[in-house]
């Protein structure tokens, strides 16, 4: 398939916004999934160092 | 807790979380690769080499994206409802856990389904919507897993969340057929099967080729934002373990 030009591709035939609606939000979905994904393992290793830490000074108060 | 130290290997030894979290972390990177390469490939056939629609010209290609969703949508449900039931029968915590990693994707793509179907319904139908058996059964899908994620979160008991949640998504199962054959059964504005089991497609082959190639770069997505998923929720699940903490100092310092 050759286009010929970046405006008639984007274009897509007069169905540009339907096109691009679709895989637009598509990929800012996937991208949405991916960021947090990596912000909840960053969280959830941020909250167990926090929570071995207080038990850790737990323990110690109590020896 | 008391570890066995004798591990044997066999197909039991990754269904221990502490097993499967260095085996998930190793496959990831991997599968997320993959899924580029083959979303990247997939594209680019489904924009340069297969050629524009006789009937409905440039907007089919949207194809590449809905089909390849859809059919994720499905496929991870019933993914879903068989480690849920290997977790109802067996008790393996593991299996569990993943059940409750594969929801969100699994919700991810029946919204991108819908979605990419609405902007494909417009300008073909006339409609962003219609309640028709296909687009119905599609929406109940995108509910049941939300039900599946508010049910284990609404309950603290771990046990009890994982079995209340095992049993919706088993229940649910049923709508995997239902949404298949939909198009079958009842007369639905959604048009048929244009790829099935059972007989040739009936679409040009680079189009189909494309379109295959982006249900598996969607397939290995799902698996690699599945498996960094799962070692969330294992890290999470499995905190009172001195792995855990092990890893935890690991990853903090």
């Amino acid at each position: 398939m050759n286009w010929g030009s970046w405006q008639n591709f984007v274009a897509m035939g007069g169905y540009g916004f339907y096109v691009w609606g679709a895989y637009v939000v598509t990929l800012i979905a996937l991208v949405a999934e991916i960021v947090g994904l990596i912000m909840r393992r960053r969280g959830v290793i941020e909250r167990l160092a926090k929570y071995y830490a207080a038990r850790r000074r737990n323990n110690e108060s109590e020896a | 807790m008391a570890m066995s130290k004798s591990r044997r290997f066999s197909l039991y030894y990754f269904s221990s979380p502490q097993s499967f979290y260095p085996l998930a972390g190793a496959l990831q990177p991997w599968f997320a690769a993959l899924a580029v390469l083959l979303c990247a490939v997939g594209l680019y056939i489904g924009f340069f080499v297969a050629p524009t629609d006789a009937t409905q010209g440039e907007v089919y290609r949207i194809i590449f994206i809905h089909v390849a969703a859809s059919w994720m949508s499905m496929f991870l449900y019933l993914v879903m409802g068989f480690w849920s039931g290997v977790g109802l029968v067996l008790n393996t915590r593991l299996s569990s856990m993943v059940a409750t990693a594969l929801a969100p994707t699994g919700a991810l793509f029946t919204f991108l389904a819908l979605w990419t179907g609405s902007f494909w319904g417009k300008p073909t139908w006339g409609t962003w919507w219609a309640w028709d058996a296909r687009m119905t059964s599609e929406l109940i899908l995108l509910f049941l897993y939300i039900g599946f994620m508010a049910l284990q979160s609404a309950i603290d008991d771990q046990r009890r969340a994982d079995k209340a949640g095992a049993v919706l998504a088993l229940v649910g199962t049923i709508n995997i057929p239902i949404i298949y054959f939909s198009v079958k059964w009842w007369s639905t504005l959604h048009q048929g099967a244009s790829v099935s089991l059972t007989s040739a497609p009936t679409m040009a082959k680079t189009m189909l080729l494309g379109m295959l190639i982006m249900a598996l770069g969607f397939w290995m997505y799902s698996i690699a934002a599945t498996l960094a998923r799962v070692r969330c929720v294992i890290l999470e699940r499995e905190r009172h373990t001195d792995w855990v903490e092990a890893e935890i100092g690991r990853q903090t310092t």
